[in-house]
């Protein structure tokens, strides 16, 4: 037997509405590591591209905010149970990508896998802390909630390409909006590859979208669009946020600015307000009568 | 309200396309449909396909939305209709976007018989007609005499076209006489004042060469208009039968100069979907046909995603479902 074997290749494609679908435009850019070798080709996606997301992105919008945090807390889960079993793959993407040595591409990969646990842990838990009874001067019960914005789109991090990534999206669709993600425009794989594993994790379809290629060519419709409800301006940079800005103004989108310009530190514990940035409170005010005065007995 | 050649030579004096001998018995009629050439159904559906990739953009994509928005024929047929929620139909049909007075009205908004007057009135004055579907719509299993008295009721009512349904069950049976003289009655209960849509429900006929037969029958009949379904059924409006349906309006008008309407109808959502049957009518039957008095789209949702292309259009800015009406 001779010891040469071909290379089998892997086609990275996008993750689009629970399927894996080419760029609409039939382009791919070449994806190179940090030292400039070529590691395979990705989807250039379009505005089209964008566009479909959105639809799709809407759509599982229903399903996705009325599941109980319960069971989005089990499905996040079950997403970091399969990003364990796939640990060797998102390793040698994130050391390819970074370029970063063996161990420190190890660290951050069991970061980011300990980064989906946390936030499975919020699902359930964020509404105790941001909502809850109101104190009101009258015979009121007054409630508050937080309910999620809606369609979330989000720039993820240009140089942490999946510790950043899970940074932004985790807190996304914990609190049940759902999210069109523009990955890393350098180093878009492990995104790509995130989605395989979104695919067979119980994650409904089109809860996260991801996206591969020019973040100003893709995030320009997306803040423009006026059935995305919110966008997460964390990949931009200065100039571009600036645009991004003025453009998602029109629909009174959610913006989340970028907080120290791209590289935040992204192995720090987070807080909640990626998770806040993207909810609405509700209040109810239930009308409970003066209770006793009438001396009723109900 | 403008009289089509058909409807105006009347049923009375008999149809008006001169080939009154191929109806003039069971006989006759029978080797008509079946000596009609057999469809090619790869070949048809491989022409609808490629028809299907042309690319429609800018200018002539902003006429095809505002020429599909004028031909929609706005429908709501479910048990559930309210005459609130015809009315609401109504008003969507005279402006179907509000914000934007330039968006051409739709053709007509399409009701059960009984729902007649109250769209009648949220209608008046403004040049969208009413249709109504009748003969025991969708199943059209009942006697002629109460299919005619649904048609009468419905006509009485002011209806300007009238959407029946013909019988498959005997068509398939083989008893075209019967389905061709119940159309005739229907033809002529509908008078002058009303345009006659018979509806095939191809899914139901199962093969193409019975919706090629069913077409000459329907327009041997006297339809101003033929239908692909009821929207009730699995398989609707595909291109694939609005093809061979559109052939059969074309090669009809080439032999006894009587131009007949197609109505595609269900499973029409897109705006995408549209143009690419507008471009059917046009490769196929032609320019004449462009005409929401010749071509008609049976649909609901349809109509708000051509509001949020053309939005689209006219912003720059993808629209959503937040920015057009719910109903």
């Amino acid at each position: 037997m001779s010891d040469a074997r071909l290379s089998v290749l892997k086609t990275y494609k996008l993750y689009v509405g629970g399927k894996f679908p080419r760029s609409e435009s039939g382009r791919v850019y070449e994806v190179t590591d940090s030292k400039q070798n070529w590691l395979a080709n990705a989807p250039l996606s379009s505005r089209k591209d964008a566009r479909d997301a959105v639809v799709a992105a809407r759509k599982a919008f229903g399903g996705w905010s009325g599941a109980t945090a319960y069971n989005r807390g089990q499905v996040l889960y079950r997403i970091a149970e399969m990003l364990e079993g796939r640990r060797d793959q998102y390793l040698a993407e994130v050391a390819d990508a970074e370029g970063l040595s063996k161990a420190k591409a190890a660290a951050q990969v069991d970061a980011a896998i300990d980064r989906w646990v946390w936030y499975a842990g919020w699902t359930d838990k964020i509404a105790q802390v941001v909502g809850g009874g109101n104190p009101v001067a009258g015979p009121f019960f007054n409630l508050s909630s937080p309910e999620p914005t809606g369609v979330v789109a989000v720039l993820a991090p240009q140089k942490s390409s999946f510790l950043g990534l899970v940074s932004v999206v985790a807190p996304v669709v914990a609190t049940g909006n759902t999210a069109v993600v523009i990955a890393s425009e350098r180093s878009p794989l492990p995104a790509l590859s995130l989605g395989e594993v979104l695919a067979t994790s119980d994650l409904p379809g089109g809860v996260v979208n991801i996206l591969s290629g020019r973040t100003a060519e893709i995030a320009a419709p997306l803040a423009a669009h006026q059935d995305v409800n919110a966008i997460d301006l964390a990949g931009a940079d200065e100039a571009l946020a600036k645009e991004l800005e003025i453009a998602a103004a029109d629909n009174l989108k959610r913006v989340l600015r970028p907080q120290p310009v791209d590289e935040a530190d992204w192995s720090a514990t987070p807080g909640t307000e990626r998770m806040t940035a993207f909810l609405e409170t509700k209040t109810v005010w239930h009308p409970t009568g003066a209770l006793g005065a009438s001396g009723s007995s109900y | 309200m403008p009289t089509t050649a058909p409807a105006a030579q009347g049923p009375a004096n008999g149809p008006a396309h001169g080939l009154a001998d191929l109806t003039a018995s069971d006989s006759t009629l029978r080797r008509f449909l079946h000596g009609l050439p057999g469809v090619d159904a790869v070949g048809l559906e491989a022409r609808a396909a490629s028809l299907g990739t042309r690319s429609i953009k800018t200018t002539a994509k902003a006429y095809a939305l505002d020429l599909a928005i004028s031909m929609v024929d706005l429908t709501t047929l479910e048990g559930a209709d309210t005459p609130g929620k015809v009315r609401a139909l109504g008003a969507k049909a005279v402006r179907p976007d509000p914000t934007d007075r330039t968006a051409p009205a739709t053709a007509a908004v399409c009701v059960y018989p009984d729902m007649v007057p109250t769209a009648k009135e949220a209608v008046a004055g403004s040049g969208v007609k009413v249709a109504s579907v009748a003969t025991a719509f969708p199943a059209g299993r009942a006697s002629l005499a109460v299919k005619l008295a649904d048609v009468r009721e419905a006509v009485t009512a002011g209806a300007d076209e009238v959407d029946m349904v013909i019988d498959r069950g005997a068509f398939l049976a083989g008893a075209y006489m019967k389905v061709y003289d119940e159309i005739v009655a229907v033809r002529e209960a509908c008078g002058t004042s009303a345009r006659l849509k018979v509806i095939f429900e191809t899914g139901e006929l199962s093969t193409y060469d019975n919706i090629r037969r069913a077409s000459w029958l329907g327009m041997l009949a006297g339809a101003d208009f033929i239908k692909t379904s009821t929207g009730k059924v699995a398989v609707n409006a595909t291109p694939a039968n609005t093809l061979l349906m559109l052939e059969a309006v074309r090669d009809f008008r080439a032999q006894t100069g009587v131009q007949v309407g197609v109505k595609p109808a269900g499973g029409i959502r897109t705006a995408k979907d549209a143009i690419k049957f507008l471009v059917l009518v046009n490769e196929t039957a032609g320019a004449d046909w462009l005409d929401n008095h010749w071509f008609r789209f049976g649909a609901s949702s349809l109509l708000n995603d051509l509001l949020m292309q053309r939005q689209k259009l006219a912003t720059g800015r993808y629209s959503g479902p937040d920015y057009v009406t719910v109903d």
